[in-house]
């Protein structure tokens, strides 16, 4: 009894202690790239804080948390205009902050990776879906929120698959991102027993995206485009340029769905969203930021919350720590998708479940039932350990 | 009748040569926007009672007298009239509420919000409002110490359980536990606190007065993956002896020896199992089962499954009639 109570005042003190004592900052650093890009349908063009936002509601999360714990996190946000050196940029935000979440493309990603890997900084690659980043040039010291080419591909193949769509005429679009979303479903279609009956591509000749009589031409041309294929259950669509994408809903010549870059959708998160207690996520991300919350947003907040987990966890702000922490066994991070979310320790990418969605509604969330793995079914999505060409370093 | 019963439930004794009794379960549909009635006699659905929407948290008034369900989505908690089955009233809830637990004077009512990271306290005798607690990140799970001085609130997205002293209203200590907790248990005996983490898949075990976790119940399930583990609703017998935890997805019951804290069986029920009660006189426990849409009754001394019942659409939340 009275070990008991001698422990209860002792407990009691060092409370206080805590209380009194100033709080554990933990900067996190976001760098994204000025100026947002031309999509075909209005309702998609992304808004100028798109990820910025994400990672606002987070650090709110991580700081109602963080008074119960005496720690206080920090958003330094920052975008690169062109021609801009994104590695000054970088080294700036790491002078103060630990962490960084950045929504560049792969190169100039790789340029700051290697560039702050001595002074130890941990990088969170919200943005970049390049396979390589995870693969050849994997750095162990970024961690991928995004998900890839591959993981996207293999969410829609699996259900195509499960829906017996297993006819797919190709359309591909005439950039190198086109291509290599194509390329990615092709491995889908080869893994999963579909076939692509034929691959047709869109050359992109330029030209506006908004014009005010667009509706009269594309209604001519969409239907002549797809005609004379061979038979197919789906049409399958690669088009990240956003170039013709969004034309193909109802406009094929054989009545067929769209699926792809268009129609039924592959992401990661997507404002429809609202099993798993994401509403309240949902409604708190609305607040905020008098918006929705887009697939973009959502990899920047699963990241800081990732580091606020750790914090949490380890009860530290110290960077070497927290990092080891996420890399480590024990670690785990809840994101409003029905299951826990790991690190595949071989590449440092998130696993998570691929939502299908159409622009209203969430049609399916991959894996599919009945897709199996003997580490974690979410290993079915993309590349997995056997074929990692990764070596951290 | 129901008045003995409930002299016997407040002093905590058991129960001696009970006679065979038919009791009444509510059942929240949150899908439907209704609640089912299910007599324990015929084990059938008598009747439907149309409520608000997203009904879930459910449990009676101390004087059996109400049911009180959280409509989530009406931003509400409404009274059912226990005699006539029909809904009489609303409470002051604040945003979104989901779980709740009342004193056991049955005077005071808290109640987590989910939207605004909020634990309303309210008079239920005045039905009003009288102030908030702000918590951690997506308040949930609700539970109240025997002796009525603690309350323990669990906030999903902080993972933690917030000691709440309920003279002061203050938030004495704060339990970091797994990932998700969803659900807080007393013992009956009030030496600890168990609560489920539904994503990180374990039920943590807090000793209340030091605010520590002191033990852990895992479990395993052959040719299940870890991730479809999700415990979530937690019953105990009142002899302290014997844990029900509902595994979710898993569509399992686990039942747990509350000594060793080990998982001893595991009981196949519905499809995503959440939450269960028991019957007073403790010889059943009736689950929730969402995805299936039905509740399983448990025969607790022989631990099987003995029936099942078809409800309402996501059946979520349970209470029976004392």
């Amino acid at each position: 009894m009275i070990r008991w109570l001698l422990g209860l005042i002792g407990l009691g003190l060092a409370a206080t202690q805590a209380l009194a004592a100033d709080p554990v900052m933990i900067g996190v650093g976001y760098l994204g790239v000025a100026g947002t890009r031309s999509t075909l349908s209005l309702v998609e063009q992304p808004a100028e804080n798109d990820g910025f936002a994400g990672a606002r509601l987070a650090i709110e999360d991580n700081n109602t948390t963080g008074k119960f714990l005496n720690q206080r996190f920090t958003l330094d946000e920052r975008r690169i205009k062109e021609g801009e050196d994104v590695v000054q940029a970088a080294t700036a935000l790491a002078e103060k902050n630990g962490f960084i979440i950045a929504d560049l493309p792969a190169d100039a990603l790789l340029k700051v990776a290697d560039a702050l890997r001595d002074r130890g900084t941990l990088l969170f690659n919200a943005g970049a879906i390049d396979e390589r980043l995870r693969e050849a040039d994997c750095r162990s010291n970024v961690i991928h929120t995004a998900p890839t080419r591959a993981m996207l591909a293999d969410a829609l193949g699996q259900y195509l698959v499960w829906k017996k769509w297993s006819r797919w005429l190709l359309v591909v679009g005439s950039h190198d991102e086109d291509k290599l979303f194509a390329d990615a479903l092709k491995r889908a279609a080869t893994r999963f027993g579909a076939k692509i009956v034929q691959e047709r591509s869109f050359e992109d000749k330029g030209g506006a995206r908004r014009t005010d009589s667009g509706v009269t031409l594309i209604q001519r041309q969409m239907p002549v485009f797809t005609q004379q294929a061979p038979a197919y259950d789906v049409l399958v669509a690669a088009d990240e340029s956003e170039v013709f994408g969004a034309y193909l809903p109802y406009r094929t010549w054989d009545p067929r769905p769209v699926a792809g870059s268009a129609g039924l959708v592959p992401r990661s998160w997507d404002p429809a969203q609202d099993q798993w207690g994401a509403i309240q996520m949902q409604n708190r991300f609305v607040k905020l930021n008098a918006r929705r919350m887009t697939a973009l947003d959502m990899q920047a907040w699963t990241a800081v919350r990732m580091i606020g987990e750790a914090t949490s966890r380890t009860n530290s702000g110290d960077v070497k720590k927290v990092a080891d922490f996420i890399k480590g066994p024990d670690f785990s991070v809840a994101a409003f998708k029905g299951t826990r979310l790991t690190l595949r320790d071989w590449n440092l990418q998130l696993r998570q479940p691929i939502l299908l969605v159409d622009g209203r509604m969430v049609v399916s969330v991959s894996p599919q039932e009945g897709f199996l793995h003997q580490v974690s079914e979410l290993d079915t999505l993309g590349y997995d350990r056997p074929e990692s060409k990764c070596k951290l370093k | 009748m129901l008045r003995m019963w409930r002299i016997g439930l407040l002093s905590g004794l058991a129960l001696v040569a009970a006679p065979a009794h038919a009791f009444i379960a509510y059942v929240s549909n949150e899908k439907s926007n209704t609640v089912s009635v299910i007599d324990t006699e015929s084990w059938t659905v008598t009747k439907t009672i149309k409520v608000g929407q997203r009904p879930r948290g459910i449990d009676f008034t101390r004087d059996g007298k109400f049911v009180m369900v959280a409509v989530g989505d009406d931003d509400t908690i409404q009274m059912i009239d226990a005699r006539t089955q029909a809904v009489v009233d609303s409470l002051p809830s604040g945003p979104d509420p989901e779980l709740f637990a009342q004193d056991a004077a049955g005077k005071l009512l808290y109640v987590a919000n989910e939207n605004d990271n909020t634990v309303t306290v309210i008079d239920l005798e005045r039905r009003t409002r009288l102030g908030d607690i702000q918590v951690g990140v997506e308040p949930e799970g609700m539970t109240i110490s025997p002796d009525g001085k603690t309350l323990i609130n669990t906030s999903e997205t902080t993972n933690m359980a917030h000691f709440i002293d309920t003279a002061s209203r203050q938030i004495v200590a704060n339990v970091l536990v797994d990932a998700r907790p969803r659900f807080a248990e007393f013992k009956h005996d009030a030496s600890e606190v168990w609560v489920s983490s539904e994503i990180g898949g374990t039920v943590s075990i807090i000793d209340p007065g030091k605010h520590e976790v002191i033990g852990k119940v895992n479990f395993e399930i052959p040719g299940l993956r870890k991730e479809a583990i999700q415990p979530v609703g937690i019953g105990m017998t009142r002899d302290d002896k014997t844990a029900f935890v509902a595994l979710g997805p898993a569509n399992r019951i686990a039942i747990v020896d509350v000594a060793s804290r080990k998982v001893t069986k595991y009981l196949l029920v519905g499809q995503r199992v959440w939450h269960m009660a028991f019957t007073p006189d403790e010889k059943y426990l009736l689950t929730t089962n969402g995805v299936s849409n039905d509740v399983s009754v448990i025969d607790v001394a022989a631990q099987k499954v003995i029936k099942t019942i078809q409800v309402g659409e996501l059946p979520w939340g349970i209470a029976i009639a004392p």
